[in-house]
């Protein structure tokens, strides 16, 4: 795809390194479906968030002592003498809240939609390992400003590794480099914590890679038929992003500015103390879900492994789901389990949340159960039975076909 | 281990008949079909392997010290010494914490009364390992009471289930009903152990609280991570901390 221009400059770098084309292939000319809905913003809000972590991240770390005795007084120091200091530490802090929240509704838009399926499996796959990526990310930056919270939170976590049979003494104490965790562990942590985001960003990149092999999925599930039921990305969804972006803005400058407190542990005002567990432990909200699921078995084991599995059960999406329709919009069945699915998985955060006693303990269990009944037993069975509604012949024609019904209504 | 079961598998598959991969290769290599019949075994094949055990092993040994450089330094491990502590100021009912190799660990002087729960069948029958079976504890200390001397209970006060440390809670704590006969609660994830520090079934913590190597030095004071004379038990033999 020749870029038509009469600039010298830009024709002698085009011929020697093929940016321009490239850019108007991707980002201009690329064909997407006409019929995207306002759930396809949030690819393209999830990888703002990401510049925007990285951003303020690479600041941040200008100003921040990774070490055990000044870790915490860095990040009050921030707060306090570093100028806006308080402002890139809440956008931050809040913005790793809004990641998740965004990549947890796009998640949760490619399994209703059915994105999963041939042939965006890999596509899927790269978004999973995204989500492990970001969940790392997240649990190393989460010990970084050494409050209680931190300390207990990486203790907890690390710990898991406990569990594996024989070697797991050796894998704690090789992840914490000491008999707890300590002044290298945190070390360590901040390293990582540096690196993955770059990780994220190469991952993200073959998530796109695979994305314009086969294009956006899109609410009807049908496949692009022809140019006919397509737009160019530029203007269309260009505008339609920036149109998502602005508004996701207004939403997360409310956090940033008017109660950051919400989205942060009053516990992690507390310097670490290794000799003092707070109370009540608990993570992240965007954590809580797999966290109720871990608190919910009475084995450590088995409570690891599933904690483990409901996660990496999304790897194996593609397979569970058999049913050939890929959009839930013609999956009667399919859709109600959805919706049931998508409360469960709020109602496991909120059980998170709670302490581990009581009636709490109970319906945690029942949610956990239904939670991996969706994947294992609800999505193999609808799709062998499930009898999908008829579906249109092709986008374009779905779209005229609306357009006729809203005249025809409008003229009666 | 690798490279041998690769080598393995290679010439194996060599041995059954020809290889698509290896062929390719030393067509490719030489540029001319290979003379020798299908089948057998190459001087090329044989370099190839060679040379790929070989960049294996390399790559692994040059790995080893950037994934050992994270285990725990030789100022962590210097800083791991016994310690001694004066138990005679600990009131009867009361614990102290002290802190051994970064950890908390739990000195508890227990009364007449506390012991007797130990005894008790509706505690005892209720435990996961009231006979301290599974190494959590040295040879000296797998008794009913956990311990060299009954009065005195010494544990690491890390959770087997995620490492938080448990409260010691009263009997008849609100929380946890009226059949609670006192011992330690986890805030984290609900385990609960009695005042040996012995696990209760259905709980997550799957064992009981480790024992460290102790001994009295003198009646008053108590040595964290040595052995008494006679005992030359690991600490690390335990099975979890």
């Amino acid at each position: 795809m020749a870029v038509e221009t009469n600039n010298k400059l830009v024709k002698w770098i085009e011929y020697r390194l093929p940016v321009f084309s490239f850019y108007r292939h991707f980002l201009v000319e690329y064909p997407a479906p006409k019929n995207l809905s306002y759930w396809w913003n949030f690819g393209s809000l999830a990888g703002f968030m990401l510049v925007v972590q990285i951003v303020t991240g690479i600041v941040l770390a200008m100003h921040y002592s990774p070490s055990a005795t000044l870790a915490f007084s860095s990040v009050q120091g921030i707060m306090r003498d570093v100028n806006y200091g308080w402002l890139l530490r809440y956008i931050h802090a809040t913005g790793a809240s809004m990641f998740f929240m965004v990549v947890y509704i796009h998640l949760f838009r490619g399994l209703y939609y059915g994105s999963y399926k041939r042939p965006r499996e890999i596509l899927w796959f790269m978004g999973v390992i995204i989500l492990l990526l970001m969940m790392a990310t997240a649990f190393f930056g989460y010990t970084l400003p050494w409050g209680q919270m931190s300390f207990w939170g990486a203790t907890v976590i690390t710990s898991l590794f406990s569990a594996i049979p024989v070697v797991g003494h050796a894998i704690t104490s090789w992840l914490w480099g000491g008999y707890a965790i300590g002044a290298p562990t945190l070390n360590r942590f901040y390293a990582l914590h540096y690196l993955l985001p770059f990780v994220i960003v190469a991952a993200v990149a073959l998530h796109l890679w695979a994305l314009h092999q086969h294009g956006s999925n899109n609410p009807l599930g049908i496949d692009v038929k022809g140019p006919q039921d397509t737009l160019p990305f530029h203007p269309y969804y260009t505008v339609k992003d920036l149109f998502g972006i602005t508004i996701f803005l207004i939403f997360f400058c409310y956090w940033i500015f008017f109660d950051p407190g919400a989205l942060l542990n009053p516990d992690n005002s507390i310097m670490a103390n290794a000799l003092n567990t707070p109370p009540h432990i608990e993570p992240e909200w965007y954590f809580l879900p797999f966290y109720a699921i871990l608190r919910s078995v009475p084995n450590k084991l088995i409570g690891v492994m599933l904690l483990g599995l409901s996660v990496c059960v999304l790897f194996l999406l593609p397979w569970l789901d058999t049913s050939p329709v890929r959009s839930g919009k013609f999956r009667p069945i399919f859709k109600q389990f959805f919706w049931i699915f998508v409360i469960d998985c709020v109602i496991l955060g909120y059980i998170g949340h709670l302490p581990p006693i009581g009636p709490a303990k109970f319906y945690g269990r029942i949610a956990a159960i239904y939670y991996f009944l969706f994947f294992f037993v609800i999505l193999p069975f609808v799709g062998w039975f499930e009898r999908p509604k008829p579906m249109p012949e092709s986008i374009s024609q779905a779209v005229l076909d609306k357009k006729a019904k809203r005249a025809g209504t409008e003229k009666a | 281990m690798l490279p041998l079961w690769l080598a393995g598998k290679v010439f194996r598959a060599q041995a059954r008949g020809p290889s698509k991969r290896i062929d390719l290769l030393s067509s490719t290599v030489s540029g001319t079909p290979p003379a020798h019949p299908e089948g057998e075994i190459k001087r090329r094949d044989f370099l190839f392997l060679a040379a790929g055990a070989l960049t294996v092993v390399g790559a692994a040994t040059a790995a080893w010290p950037f994934i050992d450089q994270m285990n725990p330094d030789k100022q962590t491990i210097a800083l791991g010494v016994p310690i001694d502590v004066d138990v005679s100021g600990i009131e009867a009912g009361q614990q102290i914490i002290v802190a051994w190799r970064d950890r908390p660990v739990f000195i508890l002087h227990r009364t007449p009364e506390n012991l007797k729960t130990l005894k008790e069948p509706q505690v005892v029958n209720d435990l996961r390992d009231p006979d301290s079976k599974q190494m959590q504890q040295p040879p000296y200390a797998a008794n009913w009471h956990r311990s060299i001397n009954p009065d005195y209970l010494v544990v690491v006060g890390i959770c087997t289930h995620l490492g938080c440390i448990p409260h010691l809670t009263k009997a008849g704590a609100a929380e946890l009903g009226a059949s609670w006969q006192g011992g330690y609660f986890c805030p984290c994830h609900g385990s609960k152990y009695d005042l040996s520090a012995r696990v209760f079934e259905g709980v997550p913590a799957p064992l009981n609280l480790p024992v460290p190597p102790y001994h009295f030095v003198d009646p008053k004071t108590v040595r964290i991570g040595a052995n008494p004379k006679g005992s030359n038990w690991s600490f690390n033999a335990i099975e979890q901390i």
